[in-house]
């Protein structure tokens, strides 16, 4: 389990992370999104302990990754965003040589290696010397090195960036995987669908603050089924709303202040839709444009946030 | 044994030994040793006016072959040793082995020793050649030990303020140069300083006076304190005339070079993690 308390990080002027606090729940996949510079890699080097905090303080499963930076790493398998690999060392040598740092018996590790590359699955070139590898293949091979240990808690900085979509979507079913397993993964990314899919929570970084957090299941919900349909008018607005809102199939209509249009969600099909809109036209609203919504799940994301935050507020 | 279980220096030694690479360097480097040793002894016992090879001159290898052995560790140490935690660094698989439970000094340590390891293991293959010189005579092995002695220390002192420059610097280059420098400043400006103090505080005529200043120098000086060892008449003399002081160069040698080794094996040891913890 992880918990981030007030975590906040500057580099001269520049504050890289501002007080962050999120949780992540044992056997829960929290994925981590913003753009470049967002401050996502000096959380996860932070947690990983290479990076000290200004002020606040993370916790892997209870362990402060200030004070007792030794317990945490035995707790977590950590992925750095960019790492090299010794060269002159085989695959089976390098893993074999993180077990041993790790205080693994050698015959321990024996039997460990094999499983880990067939999780990987790279066993088939278990005597490649690791510099030969393809990035897709180190990356892999990266990720079984931070299972040597058998962590519960797994940081990933961006696992499956720089990769081809075939590499991307081995590295996705390899953090499936370690989600059966019931490992507590952080993971990265700058690309929210592809991150959704592997998550159970998000969290949006911008600028070293944490600006939202929440469920993948709400996301998926509603993005399943309604669409979002936006109405310009030249007039008579109110009439229009009212108009709508009769309609059996539009289940919320949210005017914009002091805006000459509103949006509202509906879940007709197509041609329900098409009916929908000739009698708004045949009634005389003077309706100047219509049209769907695109509905990605940055959208959505950002509506329920904005739900969410408001139900906060009336509470 | 448990407890000097140190992962880094295994895997490195490993690596190192794995391939022929390193035996045939090793080869090659008794073979120019034995070479140059059996040379100085033909070329001895024609020119010589005893007609064989004398003890003196048996003595005379001795000191050659020490001062040359000792040239390599000065020349080689700085370049062994400066680009393993920048390397490191810079090929970035350092964080990967800062997240393992490895302590700071099992790291640091096991990365010097397995830097050094490959001096370490010509400088003491080369034994069998010295006993060519036992077995001509001129030398005790009390001054062979005492030799080894200077040959570790100058290999431990200078590999630690390598790796204190190649964990602070953190890029190779850089750490490289500043490493070299210092191992300069040690062999060969300490003997310029020492110069410099003899002119200013010396008096060449009885009453002879005390020079510490001098001393010191000369006592950090490795080549200076080699002379002292390999020659212990001739120190004197020049010890009686110049600085005055009966303690024996090496020891203050050793006390100093200890001490810069603790120290950048203290530091390096606190710089290469940024956390508090170890
Ligand atoms: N060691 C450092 N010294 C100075 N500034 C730094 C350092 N590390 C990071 N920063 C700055 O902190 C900010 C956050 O960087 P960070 O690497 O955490 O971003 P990121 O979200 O991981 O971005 P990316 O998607 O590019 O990996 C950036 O503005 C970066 O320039
Ligand atoms: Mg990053």
């Amino acid at each position: 389990m992880i918990e981030v308390r007030q975590l906040t990080r500057k580099f001269g002027n520049l504050t890289a992370l501002n007080a962050v606090s999120f949780n992540v729940e044992r056997g829960t996949v929290f994925g981590f999104v913003g753009q470049n510079g967002a401050g996502k890699t000096t959380t996860f080097n932070i947690l990983a302990t290479l990076l000290p905090p200004t002020s606040g303080d993370a916790f892997i499963n209870g362990y402060s990754v200030v004070h007792q930076p030794k317990e945490v790493r035995k707790q977590i398998g950590y992925m750095p965003d960019f790492f090299g690999v010794y060269d002159h060392l085989k695959v089976e040598e390098y893993l074999d040589f993180f077990g041993s740092c790790f205080g693994i018996l050698p015959n321990e590790r024996k039997k460990l290696i094999p499983q880990l590359l067939e999780l990987v699955n790279l066993t088939d070139k278990k005597n490649t010397y690791v510099d030969l590898l393809s990035r897709g293949m180190k990356q892999r091979l990266c990720l079984a090195r931070a299972l040597v240990h058998d962590p519960e808690v797994l940081i990933l900085d961006e696992p499956a960036s720089g990769l081809d979509p075939k590499a991307r979507s081995e590295v996705k079913d390899i953090i499936r995987e370690l989600k059966l397993m019931g490992k507590t993964i952080l993971i990265s990314s700058h690309i929210l669908p592809e991150l959704a899919e592997m998550s159970d929570e998000i969290g949006i970084i911008e600028k070293g603050k944490l600006v939202m957090k929440g469920s993948v299941s709400e996301i998926r919900k509603q993005l399943s089924g309604e669409k979002v349909i936006e109405v310009k008018m030249n007039g008579q607005l109110e009439e229009a709303i009212r108009f709508f809102e009769d309609d059996p199939f539009v289940t919320s209509v949210v005017k914009n202040e002091g805006n000459k249009q509103f949006i509202f969600t509906y879940k007709g099909t197509d041609e329900q839709q098409i009916q929908l809109l000739r009698s708004a036209v045949l009634k005389g609203l003077p309706i100047t444009s219509f049209y769907e919504r695109e509905r990605n799940l940055e959208r959505v994301f950002i509506d329920i946030m904005k739900e969410v935050e408001k139900d906060e507020a009336i509470q | 044994m448990k407890r000097f279980n140190n992962p880094v220096l295994s895997k490195e030694f490993k690596l190192r030994f794995r391939s022929g690479k390193s035996y045939i360097g090793l080869l090659f480097y008794l073979l120019a040793l034995g070479i140059l040793v059996i040379t100085f002894i033909f070329a001895q016992s024609f020119s010589s006016q005893f007609g064989f090879f004398h003890p003196r001159e048996s003595q005379w290898m001795f000191y050659y072959l020490s001062f040359l052995q000792l040239g390599l560790i000065l020349f080689m140490t700085p370049g062994l040793t400066a680009g393993i935690i920048s390397g490191e660094r810079e090929k970035q698989t350092l964080n990967i082995l800062l997240t393992t439970p490895q302590s700071s000094l099992t790291i640091v340590l096991g990365k010097l020793l397995s830097s050094i390891s490959y001096l370490l293991i010509l400088l003491f293959s080369s034994l069998p050649i010295y006993s060519f010189v036992f077995i001509y005579g001129g030398i005790s092995p009390s001054q062979l030990v005492t030799v080894f002695m200077l040959y570790l220390i100058t290999i431990f002192a200078i590999g630690s303020f390598s790796i204190l420059f190649s964990t602070i610097i953190r890029k190779t280059i850089p750490a490289m140069v500043t490493s070299y420098a210092l191992m300069v400043f040690f062999s060969a400006g300490t003997g310029i300083l020492l110069v410099l103090s003899m002119m200013i505080g010396t008096n060449l005529s009885p009453p002879y006076t005390t020079n510490v200043v001098s001393y010191i120098f000369a006592s950090l000086n490795p080549f200076v304190v080699m002379l002292s060892i390999l020659n212990q008449e001739f120190y004197n003399e020049i010890n009686q005339l110049l600085f005055n002081i009966h303690l024996p160069p090496w020891v203050t040698y050793v006390s100093f070079y200890l001490f810069i080794f603790l120290i950048s094996i203290f530091v390096s040891v606190k710089k290469i993690r940024p956390n508090i913890g170890r």
